[in-house]
């Protein structure tokens, strides 16, 4: 007990950020003392108490109950998103990486292009095309600039791995191509991807905060993002609203972003 | 002017800005493509889904949408060529230029003071943690860089807004008269915030190399004071890669003005852009992304010449 305790003690605070948030992610919707979509009127914007803990919102909804809603909602588009954007980045990478020539031109060409457009307004220029944005929509539009950055990351890990002895050996030997892959270089950009991917969950999540706050999100209560936006329109009069879901969103990149930093310290030999 | 440059820096002018129009012509088709290709009929979209098919018809053939796709992609191309970029579906009377042209310069000037609020924050901030490398400065300086990041402008805006428009009453409020170049520090300083925290960390870096070479260490040896040491030897050096950085942050910027011009209501390309989104208005759409893409690889070919003229080992690499 008391080696875990002191082991807690060395947790990093990220670290401890993000456990908490797929936590709420998960049993969120459970614990959440109120549905987020219940109409009280009487009760609008009303400000924190015993009854609503971080106050009530948009007719009259509970704000703590919207938010574990959201937690979950971010937490699916984060993990979706960047999932897709790793494993499509990690394949198209490698392949350009090591065929080179034709196929590295064509798919380094195309990050070029994508990464042309600031990410947000080839998100919505993407969301434009749909009558209703729904999640699934949300997801393919941050899909399609998500990938760029893995893809990048496997690429370069790729020429230099290429390179390596034991890469080289395998070849010699007869190892067909697909399995030199598989077996000898993906292996080795896990390390990388994932510390990539820990900081890239940050971004995707504050992503779908900025969309679902410009209008564009899949549902209104539900997200952090739509939460801020409603809280933004009557900040003046009550601005608890707009503090505590805009919080949130911080609080929870940041968490990201520590523990992207702790990961690179403790898993990238070359930093020590 | 032509006569001073070696054959090597013409070729590398000519091969950058080959590349720059090709990203265009790339960025062009694109656009295009995305309209055509992904799942979702435009005109569903614009007319909803209570619309009769004679609606449909009529408005698609108003949009071209019943040509070949060759056809669409060659008179897309001339709208694009001749400067309208098309025609407003909202406003038929409009070209998407006017409209864009109208706002544009509300999006420039404040993109250039976010980027004036980001220099001024991070050159500073960046040289003060170089010089004191390790100790309390630099952890101060590091620790605002941090935070800066972790700050959403969707965030920071509201959170400025209560504190210098509501509780002190400095500023301005969103909505309220905003002519003045005090309307501008709030959505300025909205976007600048998370550009200064990265380019605080690149001057940092950038600093501490120039400030082990020789030319500072000798400098220091004559007994030039630390002060003048910074300024007029190490930064001079260490400021190229920072803009660099900078137009490289050029997508950031971009981004946080769409954002800040909702937050504080202003107008502006971002704006239109989201109105024409909302109003499934595609010509305005294409047009202010083509816009945003094209000033994007236009501010990186600039940096890149200038860089290129500026420092002569970027052309031999």
């Amino acid at each position: 007990m008391k080696r875990v305790r002191a082991r807690l003690r060395k947790t990093p605070i990220g670290l401890a950020i993000v456990v908490g948030f797929f936590v709420l992610g998960v049993i969120g919707p459970w614990v959440a003392p109120y549905d987020p979509l219940a109409i009280d009127l009487l009760h609008e914007y009303e400000p924190p108490s015993w009854t609503h803990l971080l106050g009530t919102g948009d007719n009259g909804i509970d704000i703590l109950s919207a938010l574990l809603h959201g937690a979950r909602l971010a937490a699916i588009v984060g993990i979706v998103v960047v999932g897709v954007s790793v494993v499509l980045g990690t394949l198209l990478g490698t392949w350009a990486g090591y065929a080179g020539r034709f196929a590295d031109h064509v798919i380094t060409g195309i990050a070029d292009l994508v990464q042309a457009f600031p990410a947000i307004v080839l998100n919505i220029a993407v969301l434009a095309l749909v009558a209703r944005p729904g999640l699934m929509h949300l997801i393919v539009a941050l899909a399609v600039n998500g990938w760029v950055l893995y893809a990048r990351l496997a690429r370069a890990e790729t020429l230099t791995l290429r390179e390596r002895e034991f890469v080289e050996a395998a070849r010699a030997l007869g190892v067909p191509t697909h399995e030199v892959l598989r077996r000898h270089v993906i292996p080795n950009l896990l390390g990388p991807l994932v510390i990539q991917a820990t900081t890239g969950l940050g971004v995707v999540i504050l992503a779908e905060s900025t969309l679902s706050f410009l209008g564009l999100g899949p549902g209104k209560a539900v997200s952090w993002g739509a939460l801020l936006d409603q809280g933004t329109s009557v900040l003046l009069r009550f601005p608890h609203v707009a503090l505590f879901s805009g919080g949130a969103i911080a609080l929870t990149v940041l968490g990201f972003n520590l523990t992207g930093d702790w990961l690179r310290d403790r898993l990238d030999p070359r930093l020590r | 002017m032509v006569r001073m440059m070696s054959p090597g820096l013409l070729r590398y002018l000519a091969g950058r800005l080959l590349r720059a129009l090709l990203t265009v012509v790339g960025l062009v088709t694109i656009v295009f493509l995305l309209v055509r290709l992904i799942p979702g009929d435009p005109v569903e979209a614009i007319l909803g889904d209570q619309a009769g098919p004679e609606e449909k018809a009529e408005l698609r053939r108003a949009l071209n949408l019943d040509r070949p796709v060759a056809e669409q992609y060659l008179s897309f191309l001339g709208d694009m060529a001749d400067g309208s970029m098309g025609t407003s579906f909202r406003r038929p009377d409009r070209s998407v230029w006017s409209m864009m042209r109208d706002v544009l310069p509300y999006t420039i000037v404040l993109a250039l003071a976010a980027l004036l609020v980001a220099w001024s924050l991070a050159i500073p901030l960046g040289s003060i943690a170089a010089a004191k490398a390790g100790k309390g400065w630099d952890k101060i300086a590091s620790t605002v860089a941090v935070a800066g990041l972790a700050i959403p402008n969707i965030w920071l805006g509201p959170l400025l807004i209560l504190a210098f428009g509501v509780k002190l009453g400095w500023l301005p409020l969103p909505g309220d008269d905003l002519a003045g170049p005090e309307a501008l520090i709030l959505p300025a300083i909205t976007i600048g915030t998370a550009l200064a925290a990265v380019l605080t960390r690149q001057t940092r870096a950038a600093m501490i190399e120039v400030l082990a070479q020789q030319y500072i260490i000798a400098a220091r040896a004559r007994g030039v004071p630390t002060v003048p040491l910074l300024l007029r030897h190490a930064l001079r050096n260490a400021l190229l890669p920072v803009m660099t950085i900078g137009a490289a942050q050029l997508g950031a910027l971009l981004s946080g003005t769409v954002v800040t011009e909702k937050i504080f209501e202003r107008q502006g390309l971002g704006t239109l852009f989201l109105d024409a989104f909302f109003a499934r208005d595609i010509p305005v759409v294409q047009g202010c992304v083509l816009i945003i893409a094209v000033i994007y690889v236009v501010v990186n070919l600039a940096v890149d010449l200038a860089y290129g003229l500026v420092d002569p080992r970027v052309r031999l690499s």
